[in-house]
């Protein structure tokens, strides 16, 4: 399942550079919006995972999509596959296009914008994409089912997915903000970080509990 | 066909309850309770706010948890009640945010403040709330509705916490709180007010659901007798007679 969107995601190349290409524009957006050359520390931090969070949008918005349009979502219902195997393909593909986005945008976002560069960041703050990451993916694939079926799809997806990652924008920006300051105070990364893996671990459980109700009939 | 009971069972009762203690409570608040000493009579929205506040966000859990009742024993009813209590809960919701707003502006000085951990979180959970109507009613299929419904209530009920301790964690109170996490500071006369307010507004949260579901339910019946009647050619009575129900 998780091969087959991918191969899907490599022949059309539609989620993940439209992602991409969505993230730059919004920093662009930013450096207007802000008036700023260079930001750094809560600032910066805020860009980037405001940024983040709103590409994630764009990936949810379409994660079923190819499902939608060949009609396919009844072939893997009737396939013998357990029904938890098509959320995790979802999240992990859906994981794998943040991580994609991430991979150029964030470098994009020090060369664009910010201020002290990524060099004082550099073990911590993939560590935070990654952990962050597991979250977004878990939430928006969650999500992205939920609202195959509504009628205003494009509507329901953002006003549903962004409140909930309201507490997950919370820590990781937290955790990132001394990363991208100069002079950092204290940080407490562990207990962001701690935070996040919490909330990463009941969205994966209750996904998990609650997904096979959306794919039945 | 046996008519269904409708769920007007001991309404009258609950709402005569409901409306004893409601009126005891803002008695209390109104003659009993002292003045507050640097807030005044501005305070007093208190015994409003706070108890519509925690009210409103047991309802949104409550919806939750008739959600996953429903999916375990796929009874619609259970969605129906888990509808009806999220939809309330809004509705108080909306409450909640008008009281707190004017109380902010007379005692800070602004119509809203970020550095309330409690206001802030109550903001984005209402903001997901609001999503459960619109996403219910795009929704065409009646059984996929009420499951997807669910999911979402399910989801969203998981949420309430995890979000109240983010927020809280990522802003050091600076505001005195009328109500700590103890329940303390709060002389013993405001203490029983603010009881018995809270009190009367989960009586009144209770009657308005049964109220809901009770119209809800008798619309519902009364759309299948209709449908019986335009069933059975004219002049003709239809096959099982209703028989009438009795409300209350």
């Amino acid at each position: 399942m998780l091969r087959k969107d991918l191969r899907i995601e490599l022949r059309t190349r539609e989620s993940a550079p439209a992602m991409i290409l969505f993230s730059l524009t919004v920093f662009v957006l930013f450096h207007f919006g802000v008036r700023r050359d260079e930001i750094d520390g809560a600032l910066a931090s805020g860009v980037l995972w405001v940024t983040v969070l709103l590409a994630a949008v764009l990936g949810v918005n379409r994660l079923f999509a190819s499902e939608r349009e060949g009609r396919a979502l009844d072939g893997i219902l009737l396939a013998p596959v357990d029904r938890t195997a098509v959320y995790l393909a979802k999240a992990a593909a859906l994981f794998l296009y943040l991580v994609v986005l991430e991979v150029v945008a964030v470098p994009a976002f020090a060369i664009l914008l910010l201020g002290p560069g990524l060099g004082g960041a550099l073990p911590e703050l993939p560590l935070i994409l990654l952990v962050a990451d597991v979250g977004l993916a878990a939430v928006g694939a969650l999500v992205a089912a939920l609202a195959a079926e509504a009628r205003a799809r494009d509507v329901v997806v953002p006003l549903l997915v962004l409140p909930l990652y309201v507490p997950l924008l919370i820590a990781a920006a937290r955790a990132t903000e001394p990363l991208l300051t100069p002079h950092p105070g204290p940080h407490g990364l562990a207990k962001w970080l701690g935070f996040t893996g919490v909330y990463d671990t009941v969205f994966l459980l209750v996904a998990v509990a609650v997904f096979d109700y959306l794919l039945e009939d | 066909m046996a008519a269904k009971p409708l769920f007007g069972r001991g309404l009258r009762l609950l709402s005569v309850i409901t409306a004893i203690t409601l009126l005891t409570g803002f008695a209390l608040v109104f003659f009993y309770a002292p003045l507050d000493a640097d807030q005044g009579v501005i305070q007093k929205i208190f015994y409003v706010h706070v108890p519509l506040a925690i009210v409103s966000l047991c309802g949104f859990v409550a919806g939750g948890l008739m959600a996953i009742q429903q999916l375990r024993t796929r009874d619609r009813a259970w969605d129906m009640r888990s509808y009806v209590a999220i939809h309330l809960s809004i509705v108080f919701g909306v409450a909640v945010l008008i009281t707190g707003s004017l109380w902010a502006k007379r005692s800070w000085g602004h119509w809203w403040v970020w550095d309330e951990p409690v206001l802030v979180s109550y903001l984005i959970v209402f903001l997901l709330y609001c999503c459960y109507q619109p996403l219910r009613f795009s929704i065409s299929d009646p059984d996929r509705q009420s499951r997807y419904a669910s999911v979402f209530a399910i989801a969203a009920g998981a949420f309430v916490p995890i979000n109240f301790v983010a927020v809280r964690l990522a802003v050091q109170h600076v505001h005195p709180r009328v109500l700590s996490e103890t329940g303390g500071h709060l002389p013993g006369k405001m203490m029983l007010a603010f009881y018995v307010t809270l009190l009367g507004v989960a009586l009144l949260f209770a009657t308005l659901w049964k109220l809901e579901l009770t119209s809800k339910n008798a619309s519902e019946q009364l759309r299948r007798l209709r449908r019986s009647f335009e069933e059975t050619p004219p002049g003709e009575l239809p096959a099982e007679a209703p028989e009438p129900v009795g409300v209350g």
